[in-house]
């Protein structure tokens, strides 16, 4: 039994666990991460359009701060996140910029002087201070205030990956790729590493650490059509669903980006939008301005992918032989833009379709249809990044529902978390790997590791008929078909049916191979099941929310509950022999609210059903604000009385800038 | 209405160095091609229908990773954005990339090789100055930025070793990676390391010196790196040293 003993182990290499890894490697910890891919090629990598800080520098972004940031991310996520989780997130995403900065991610920098922007389809002329030459610059993005999201040009995360990725190498963590986590080791409600899989090998070892932090990503390949990396299978959140103990949140939060270019899947970033591009539809109408007047093509994601939906179901979508699409036209922001700012995007249009989107006009519009993009849920955890039911076991980033996000993430706030949930929840992570001990005998941790050598091997001996490959293409239909876009109850409730029998059938696999290495169809045979059960997740907590909130939009139920429904969803597998999860709900409590639910400024007005704390809490935010600015107090001040939260390190610090 | 698809053939070596029993190999496998059909759709296509014993890699699916290096027909590309219409002869013959220890079929060992690199090359900002998060960021001229940006666009993929004649004779050439990174730091305004500092670690025959100029690392690059000009940049700038 090959076992290694560390103080911290990550799960996950991309930005949120690299992070997480440098945070606990600094504070003098044996750090380990492990990773699926070489983690320079993790899915963070695919971040385009840019990361949302309030640095304020550029012209579009001057009086920006942390409180126009939070309203941003309160509102997008249509009152269903965290709102100290949300401020945490603020406050500390300025630093994380500077950070990176300092760690060599070439951010585009402000240069000084005239240029022209395209806005609302208008050349306008924006002109750039003296002082503020050099500094970061950033672009707008759907669903926000302000110009807020830094980027270098539109391979904003390939340049984060790297930079953090040779940091963690500098600092000598060790990084250990092509090995997979198939089952956590936990005992008495604390978890203790991970029982993992050589890829190559095939060789099963047992990492036995102090704490573990699950930093894998999302579940987007439950989906047919998606935006996400291969990779992106939830296997992490799996892992802790399959403890029986640890809770998944939200799982039914599930994010369709309006701009994936079609057939491929491959996503077009918000940038276009924000840069100025324009959707059109068969018959080439800016139609957007129709459904929203005031922020157009830049509303929440999941408000325009919907109106793009509803567009096309109106009949005016352009058909093709993979369906009906509308266009994404960013000719109007000229070749030099495109070629500078927009280079990845219009070279995925060249290559994979043929187009090149700077020709002016109909030939270079680039097909596009919503499709999966996010997942706001996962394991769910507290504040400080803990599961909220099982000690030592933490997550950060995608995987996690910290709950930063609520219904909608808004763009650029995904992998501003990533570094953001990296630098607090893991300093927390490395607090808890310091202050605890290993106390778990090996005696149980090799009947772990035989429990799942057992499986292995009955997977490749197996004499059942089902083919794993077909099993879930069918899950990956049945998602897009049933829990996609628009919901209802039928169609939930036949999904929810279905996924349990393909569960079933994926106990009874056949695969060709019998060999324990690098065998792909055994791998499947593995993963599909603990698919299969977040699939079952989504699905049953989008059957029983009746309501429409962020993303989650049910036709049966147009409004926003919040009587009801201000509540996160929980879902927890509390036996090997089930086949759906158990659901209960945690309440969001208005009364701790600093900004309580009303109106998001875009979407159809008049949809919710009001809370009676909303206008009672709402009064007393106002009174409090009131005599507080009365009594000379600044927004600082004004805010922690309204609610105080707490971080990690130095970064409750102020942040400086230049405008200040 | 549509035409009828034409059917391909894709041949790929396979080979399990793990399993002894069986040598080295090309299989044939027939599909029908499909509009727009990239090597990452042909190869699920196979394994899920075909042959589920296929090993590669892909990650992103869309040229951004750098995971899918493989040859084609005699050329190192990433098989993702490769698309099988490129081929009129619908005979398309694919090799697991050379330089890089294999994994299994087309399956190579890149992120090995490319930490080993980076570790070699210190391929991250080395400063002595510590920096105040909560304070406005150094300054940095836009231009200088978009220059360090250029080449930080490597996805560190191996096309460039794949095609890389010196790799071959030297098999500890740190390659036009290798060379593309120094020059990355060496231009970045936060790194304080001198020319001196460099040539400690590219400054002999394994680094800037080894390089033949047979420059198939520009040829091959998919991001199209300027590697021919920053290898003549690193070389002149190490040739100065001392």
């Amino acid at each position: 039994m090959k076992v290694h003993y560390c103080d911290a182990l990550v799960i996950g290499g991309g930005l949120a666990g690299l992070r997480a890894s440098v945070a606990a490697q600094k504070k003098g910890l044996n750090t380990i991460v492990l990773s699926l891919v070489p983690v320079k090629r993790s899915h963070s990598a695919a971040a385009q359009g840019g990361m949302q800080a309030s640095l304020g520098n550029s012209k579009m972004s001057e009086g920006d701060n942390e409180d126009l940031h939070f309203a941003d991310t309160v509102k997008g996520s249509d009152w269903g996140c965290d709102q100290k989780v949300a401020r945490m997130f603020v406050h500390t995403a300025p630093k994380a910029i500077r950070e990176l900065a300092a760690w060599g991610v070439p951010w585009t920098r402000v240069q000084e002087g005239a240029r022209t922007a395209i806005i609302n389809a208008k050349q306008t002329t924006i002109t750039e201070d003296q002082d503020r030459h050099g500094l970061i610059m950033s672009r707008d993005f759907g669903g926000t205030k302000k110009w807020r999201t830094c980027y270098t040009a539109d391979a904003t995360g390939h340049t984060m990956l790297f930079s953090v990725a040779n940091e963690a190498l500098k600092h000598d963590v060790d990084v250990r790729d092509r090995k997979e986590a198939i089952s956590l080791i936990h005992e008495n409600n604390r978890c203790y590493g991970a029982i993992v899989r050589d890829l190559i090998t095939g060789e099963l070892e047992a990492y036995v650490s102090k704490g573990t932090c699950i930093a894998t990503g999302g579940y987007g390949r439950l989906y047919k059509s998606t935006t996400n990396a291969v990779i992106c299978e939830g296997i992490g959140a799996a892992l802790a669903l399959e403890t029986g103990v640890a809770t998944l949140g939200n799982m039914e939060a599930v994010q369709f980006h309006p701009t994936p270019i079609v057939p491929s899947g491959i996503l077009l970033t918000e940038g276009c939008r924000g840069d100025g591009g324009l959707l059109r539809d068969v018959d080439g109408h800016r139609f957007m301005p129709d459904y929203e007047p005031e922020k157009k093509e830049l509303a929440s994601r999941d408000v325009v992918s919907r109106r793009m939906m509803e567009h096309i179901r109106n009949g005016k979508g352009v058909p093709s032989p993979y369906g009906d699409h509308l266009w994404l036209d960013i000719s109007i922001l000229g070749r030099e833009h495109i070629e500078k700012n927009l280079r990845d995007v219009q070279e995925i249009s060249q290559v994979f379709n043929g187009i090149d989107p700077a020709v002016e006009g109909e030939k270079g519009w680039m097909p596009v249809r919503p499709m999966q993009h996010y997942s706001m849920g996962g394991i769910r955890i507290n504040p400080t990044g803990e599961s909220q039911n099982m000690a030592g076991l933490f997550s950060c980033g995608e995987s996690a529902c910290w709950d930063l996000h609520g219904f909608n993430r808004l763009g650029g706030n995904s992998v501003s978390e990533t570094v953001v949930a990296g630098m607090i929840i893991g300093n927390y992570f490395a607090d808890f790997c310091a202050n605890n001990d290993v106390e778990i005998s090996t005696a149980t941790i090799s009947k772990k590791l035989e429990e799942q050598q057992t499986y292995l091997e009955g997977l490749v001996k197996g004499q059942g008929t089902e083919n794993v490959f077909k099993i879930k293409e069918r899950m990956q239909e049945i998602m897009d078909d049933k829990v996609g876009i628009f919901r209802d109850g039928k169609n939930l409730a036949d999904a929810v049916e279905e996924l349990k029998e393909l569960l079933e059938r994926s106990k009874k696999l056949k695969i060709a191979s019998t060999k324990m290495h690098n065998n792909p169809e055994l791998e499947e045979a593995y993963r599909v099941p603990k698919m299969l059960k977040l699939a079952l997740c989504v699905a049953k907590g989008a059957r029983e929310r009746t309501e429409s909130r962020g993303a989650h939009y049910r036709e049966d139920f147009l409004k926003r509950d919040d009587e009801n429904w201000l509540k996160r969803t929980l879902t927890s597998w509390k036996s090997d022999e089930d086949l759906e999860p158990t659901i209960t709900y945690e309440d969001i409590d208005i009364k701790t609210m600093e900004m309580p639910p009303a109106f998001r400024g875009y979407g159809a007005k008049g949809m919710t059903i009001e809370h009676e704390d909303a206008s009672v809490r709402q009064a007393e935010v106002d009174n409090l604000t009131k005599e507080m600015q009365a009594a000379g107090k600044d927004r600082h001040e004004i805010q922690e009385a309204l609610m105080d939260f707490d971080l990690p390190m130095n970064y409750k610090q102020k942040n400086e800038r230049v405008g200040d | 209405m549509s035409q009828a698809n034409r059917e391909i053939t894709i041949s790929i070596l396979k080979y399990d160095p793990q399993d002894k029993t069986v040598e080295p190999r090309f299989v044939d496998y027939k599909l029908e091609e499909t509009p727009g059909m990239t090597l990452f759709i042909a190869l699920n296509s196979i394994r899920s229908n075909q042959d589920a014993d296929l090993s590669y890699d892909f990650v992103c699916r869309a040229g951004i990773c750098g995971s899918c290096g493989m040859v084609v027909n005699g050329k190192p590309v990433l098989a993702c954005r490769t698309l099988t219409s490129t081929y009129p002869e619908g005979v398309i013959t694919l090799l697991p990339m050379p330089a890089f220890e294999l994994i299994k079929d087309l399956s190579v060992n890149t992120g090995k090789w490319m930490d080993e690199m980076s570790k070699r090359v210190e391929s991250w900002i080395v400063t002595n100055e510590e920096t105040d998060i909560s304070k406005v960021e150094a300054k940095v001229e836009p231009k200088v930025a978009e220059e360090v940006f250029e080449l930080d666009r490597c996805i560190e993929c191996g096309l460039c070793l794949a095609s890389c004649a010196t790799k071959l004779m030297r098999p500890n050439f740190v390659g036009a990676v290798g060379l593309n990174r120094v020059a990355r730091f060496q231009m970045d305004p936060h790194d304080q390391r001198t020319d001196e500092d460099f040539y400690e670690l590219i400054g002999d025959d394994d680094g800037v010196f080894g390089c033949m100029s047979l420059l198939g690392c520009e040829d091959h690059c998919p991001k199209n790196l300027p590697l021919q000009n920053k290898i003549a940049y690193m070389r002149r700038k190490m040739v100065s040293v001392k």
